[in-house]
């Protein structure tokens, strides 16, 4: 094998290539693992030079950080509910619309469809301040309603969806089920969303991490710190109560990102899949 | 007969409306009446807690074209998203190239894409945290790596001496916008590397294959096949990551002093409405002018790109 590249001169350009490969993964790396390391030493060790050996300081540092009024745990389970929630009343209601758009022929279907492409071009800026005053209007700042109802109209998530309906289904499944007197519903919810789970699974997927890192709607949104999500929690950490506990500051970044490089491990392979596949179908 | 059945299928199609309802109310409650409520409140002088406002007609906009704070923001914007997205996508095409050649025969190529795709998915503000953390002053790791290892001061006069000093990164303009581009690139690029090996995917092998039977070599088939095969991918690419990068928020927002110091010079579109909507005086009505600006810029912006490619493949197609 190694003849072969030889003989097509490769064996350099072969070398160089693996030498850019480990460089640009240490550059994705170093900080993450850097991040890691300080979380676990205290803030002389950390003031002291870097290092690549964790420290064992990590009680000491969740102590310095949630001494201050820093409540981390309250803020992963506001975090987590917040994702699972908006996780599954988007990923559902997605795909009954994008059922619906693709197997019913109704007026305003065509209206509709276009609609959903026009709106996944528009920024969200555009309508944030009408969206806040609305929000206030109805006097829900500082509340969870707006920051998850908004996931039921998700553009993208449809979009996706239904391209991946007309890609499997078939329409005599359908037929099938309605001759043996199946209702509409029950057909959606028993037959249809059990062929979709590959692609509900990859929405699922960027639909939770897309909702775990969300930042500013809560920001703005949300007042009360028994309310806070992690990303809020971490943005407190600017303030000056934490200024010299360095190692508080790493461990409290740690604790967004963790549960997320975790999550990662295992699924990178569908998160990647599911990249290619929303590509190539554009 | 016929016409019972299409009186059943009418009916049966009926269903759509109940499938297509939750969406229709959500968009129309939290999307399309909040977007016509913004170009409203744009008209208006909605500020701080008063509920109620008058029209002002197009004060507001005039405010914008003259404001040099706007203008500024928008070239920040448009600076940082091209510090990024020019190595974004040069680095991202050979490496999708690199990656998508078989006679490389490359060791370990789904754990390299899977590490450098892994900063994508980070919170972006911890992701803005941790670069305040390392980009700190005085003695952040950056620093630390510079002086132990690199034995790089910062060379400053102060009473009239020469000291060696920490790199204080976030007080100078080109290093600020510098890190955020870097973020940018770094949470970004392996995104595009992804996208563009599915582009390459999709070409066609019996390309390749009379390219090669013609004599082409990996260059020439990389020039004359892939490149002009993957232009649709990377006009969606730019096109995208403009209307995104647009929005850049949360990194320049947290980076340094949610006002987008230094001098005001990696403040972006985004937080400059945030600045002027949730901070001070809370001038609603003039953030949703801003929100108007930017999309309007957004768009002149697409045109222009749309516009531009066009122009370039012409030629090719007619040939």
């Amino acid at each position: 094998m190694m003849k072969g590249i030889n003989k097509d001169g490769l064996l350099f350009k072969h070398t160089f290539i693996h030498i850019i490969m480990i460089f640009l993964g240490l550059v994705a790396i170093v900080p993450i693992y850097i991040l890691l390391i300080n979380a676990t030493r205290s803030t002389e060790q950390i003031n002291s030079g870097i290092s690549l050996i964790p420290g064992m300081n990590v009680a000491y540092n969740w102590r310095a950080l949630t001494s201050r009024g820093f409540q981390i745990t309250q803020g992963f389970f506001n975090s987590l509910y917040l994702a699972v929630l908006m996780t599954v009343l988007g990923v559902y209601f997605s795909s009954m619309t994008a059922y619906g758009l693709h197997v019913y022929k109704f007026r305003g279907r065509n209206f509709l469809w276009g609609l959903i492409l026009l709106v996944m071009m528009l920024p969200p800026t555009l309508s944030f301040i009408g969206f806040y005053q609305f929000v206030a209007r109805l006097h829900m700042l500082d509340n969870y309603i707006p920051i998850v109802v908004p996931v039921i109209a998700g553009a993208g998530t449809v979009l996706f969806l239904r391209q991946y309906l007309s890609s499997i289904l078939q329409m005599d499944l359908i037929d099938a089920a309605r001759i043996d007197g199946a209702g509409e519903f029950h057909i959606f919810n028993m037959i249809i969303l059990p062929i979709m789970t590959p692609a509900l699974a990859v929405q699922a997927i960027f639909s939770f991490v897309g909702s775990w890192n969300n930042f500013f709607t809560p920001f703005v949104l949300i007042s009360s710190t028994k309310k806070y999500t992690l990303p809020m929690l971490v943005q407190m950490l600017r303030g000056d109560i934490y200024r010299t506990e360095y190692g508080g500051i790493y461990l409290g970044i740690a604790v967004s990102i963790v549960p997320i490089l975790l999550f990662y491990a295992f699924m990178s392979k569908y998160i990647i899949s599911g990249i290619m596949m929303g590509s190539i179908k554009e | 007969m016929a016409q019972k059945n299409i009186g059943a299928e009418t009916r049966i199609n009926r269903w759509g409306y109940f499938f297509v309802f939750p969406f229709v109310l959500v968009y129309v409650l939290f999307s399309l009446y909040p977007t016509l409520y913004t170009f409203m409140i744009a008209f208006t002088d909605l500020k701080g807690l008063k509920q109620t406002y008058n029209f002002v007609g197009w004060a507001n906009f005039i405010r914008l074209v003259q404001d040099q704070y706007f203008w500024g923001a928008v070239f920040n914007t448009f600076i940082m998203w091209g510090w990024n997205f020019v190595p974004q996508l040069g680095v991202a095409l050979i490496l999708a190239i690199w990656l998508s050649d078989i006679r490389l025969r490359l060791k370990g190529k789904g754990i390299f894409r899977a590490i450098i795709y892994m900063p994508n998915l980070l919170t972006a503000a911890s992701v803005a945290m941790l670069f305040r953390s390392l980009f700190a002053y005085p003695i952040g790791p950056v620093n630390q790596f510079l002086q132990n290892y690199l034995g790089m001061y910062d060379v400053v006069v102060r009473d009239g001496a020469t000291i060696n000093e920490a790199f204080q990164f976030f007080r100078d303009v080109t290093m600020s916008r510098g890190i955020v581009a870097f973020i940018q690139w770094w949470m970004w690029y392996g995104q595009t590397v992804i996208l563009l090996m599915a582009g390459i995917t999709s070409i066609s092998n019996s390309l390749y294959e009379s390219a090669v039977v013609d004599g082409a070599n990996s260059w020439q088939t990389t020039w004359y096949i892939t490149l002009p095969m993957l232009r649709p991918m990377m006009l969606f690419i730019l096109v995208t990551s403009m209307i995104g990068g647009m929005q850049m928020l949360e990194i320049p927002f947290l980076l340094t002093d949610m006002r987008g110091g230094p001098d005001f010079k990696i403040r972006t579109t985004s937080v400059y409405l945030y600045n002027m909507a949730f901070q001070g005086v809370n001038d609603y009505a003039y953030a949703a002018a801003i929100s108007i600006g930017m999309f309007l810029i957004t768009i002149v912006f697409a045109l222009i790109i749309y516009f531009f490619m066009q122009d370039r493949t012409e030629p090719k197609s007619a040939k």
